[in-house]
């Protein structure tokens, strides 16, 4: 198995870590525009706005693209899953054989421990 | 302000070195120096301007210039990965334009390869000395460590990003949204195979067929190792200089002159999670060097492009208008890369994939064939005949995440 480094956490998103370690999933909404952006920020990049606050994210999301990497035990899968709220992040998928998964299936989120550190959100298929 | 003929490159030089067991990063960058400067025809005295990236060690600029002994009065070290050369020589012609500066050197140089095979002796010393110092995964040949201030970092480094996986989710979803194929992607590793066979300094010339691509190792589905570069040393370097300077060159050297018609830079990252991977940040920077330059894909006789990895080249392709979004795949096929019996010759000197990837970093490189290109210097067997209108593009950083893309469109006068 892959050792998980532990994220590196800045102010601005250690609510994103705390509800990460609850088991939810967490997403920025701009106030001010409406839209959910990722990687979180204090000020929404889609319209500079300060007003933003943290959402529950449903916890499911498509695979927008993917691709495996190592051998044996060694191997690991990068992903980038869009959320139903409309937000794409890099993640991976666990719990499944990616030889299986295509592009556009449904998967939902699952927290691993890192080394140390927070729980970190990954994807697995529906 | 136009640049389109405000300044020409009037030097260019590529270290032969493809592993610098013995030389140290700045002595190549001093190498690459001296060889654009015998090129050019010039001396140290004559530089008044110098550019470099994060490739340059200690504090950049100011280390390679000490080094050197250079007098300044123009200095610039935009940084932005492997695109950054590409910047810089547009960032030259502003400078000059600006009467900032009259003679400009740009040099990249690095010892990735070097580094690696110390990295994998040191750690075969410390497993034979017992194995507590011994550390797993793959040798780190990256020029610095994660910013820990970055603010993607979290969001990133838990999920093992590496360059291979990145680029290969572009391929990817490139495949699932136009039906390409890694055969497809295959031909554009074939054709730089059949240029780097002419190349003596070449790290790789043998010529290669699609199957041979697609059926070596995967490294990171669905990209096979022969979709990726090459690690190499070396470096290169090239001399900018105002028109008036470099027609005196022209007519002592009695070769002829390479103008800056066009230029265009711009990132592309995340868009805070509205994500496309189907496009590169090529195309926002090639319209405006295309705009800059007067011309159109279709006037462009050769064509540098960054080939990191197959993909990106499919991808410019593409993003810089050769062919229409989604027909990269189609428009490689059959060799049309290759010079001399396809429509669009590319990386004559076997480019990334084949030939030089110094520093983990293929803009200076682009740059350097493309001015062989339009000069008549390129091997006879991949010269385009009579080349008179070129482009260099590249891509520095992650196609799948944040890059800057550089465009660069040359003309012989």
């Amino acid at each position: 198995m892959r050792k998980i480094p532990a994220p590196k956490v800045l102010p601005e998103t250690q609510a994103y870590w705390t509800a990460a370690d609850e088991g939810r999933l967490l997403v920025k909404r701009c106030n001010s525009c409406g839209q959910a952006h990722h990687y979180p920020r204090d000020i929404c990049p889609h319209c500079l706005s300060s007003d933003t606050v943290w959402q529950d994210a449903a916890g499911t999301g498509t695979v927008y693209s993917f691709s495996t990497m190592g051998a044996g035990d060694a191997a690991y899968t990068l992903a980038f899953v869009t959320l139903d709220e409309g937000v794409t992040l890099m993640t991976n998928l666990v719990d499944c054989d990616p030889a299986t998964v295509r592009i556009g299936d449904k998967v939902r989120v699952v927290f691993q421990p890192s080394q140390g550190g927070h729980a970190v959100p990954m994807f697995t298929p529906v | 302000m136009s640049l389109n003929g405000k300044a020409a490159i009037v030097g260019a030089y590529e270290h032969p070195t493809r592993l610098a067991t013995d030389l140290s990063v700045v002595r190549l960058h001093a190498d690459v120096a001296k060889g654009a400067l015998e090129d050019a025809g010039l001396s140290k005295n004559d530089i008044d301007g110098y550019f470099c990236a994060g490739d340059a060690p200690g504090l950049g600029a100011a280390t390679v210039a000490e080094y050197l002994g250079l007098k300044l009065r123009h200095v610039d070290s935009t940084e932005c990965g492997g695109s950054a050369p590409i910047l810089h020589v547009a960032h030259a012609a502003e400078a000059i334009s600006a009467g900032r500066c009259n003679i400009a050197l740009v040099t990249l140089a690095g010892r990735p390869r070097a580094m690696m095979e110390e990295a994998k002796a040191a750690a075969a010393a410390a497993a034979a000395a017992g194995g507590d110092k011994a550390r797993s995964g793959p040798p780190r040949t990256a020029l610095k460590p994660p910013d820990p201030d970055a603010p993607e970092l979290a969001f990133e480094l838990p999920y093992g990003p590496a360059t291979q996986n990145l680029y290969a989710m572009v391929a990817k979803r490139h495949m699932h949204e136009f039906g390409t194929t890694a055969e497809q992607l295959a031909w554009i590793k074939v054709a730089a195979s059949h240029h780097a066979q002419h190349n003596p300094n070449a790290m790789l010339r043998k010529v290669v067929t699609v199957e041979e691509v697609v059926n070596s190792p995967m490294v990171s589905d669905p990209l096979h190792r022969l979709d990726c570069c090459v690690m190499s040393d070396g470096g290169g370097a090239v001399i900018v200089a105002k028109p008036e300077i470099a027609r005196e060159l022209s007519r002592k050297s009695g070769r002829p002159m390479v103008m800056v018609r066009g230029t265009g830079e711009a990132p592309k990252h995340g868009m805070g999670g509205i994500m496309d991977l189907t496009y590169s940040a090529a195309a926002w920077s090639g319209p405006l060097a295309f705009a800059e330059a007067g011309v159109t894909p279709a006037d462009i006789q050769y064509a540098s492009l960054y080939d990191s990895f197959t993909i990106t080249v499919l991808m410019q392709l593409e993003d810089l208008g050769f062919c229409r979004k989604g027909e990269g795949g189609r428009f490689v096929m059959d060799g049309n890369l290759i010079s001399g019996s396809g429509k669009l010759p590319f990386n004559t000197d076997g480019g990334g994939l084949c030939n030089n990837h110094p520093a983990n970093r293929g803009g200076m490189t682009k740059i350097i064939e493309a001015v062989r290109q339009l000069r008549g210097e390129a091997h006879p067997a991949v010269q385009v005949p009579n080349c008179t209108l070129a482009l260099a593009n590249g891509i520095g950083g992650a196609l799948a995440s944040r890059h800057t893309a550089g465009t660069l469109i040359m003309e012989r006068v």
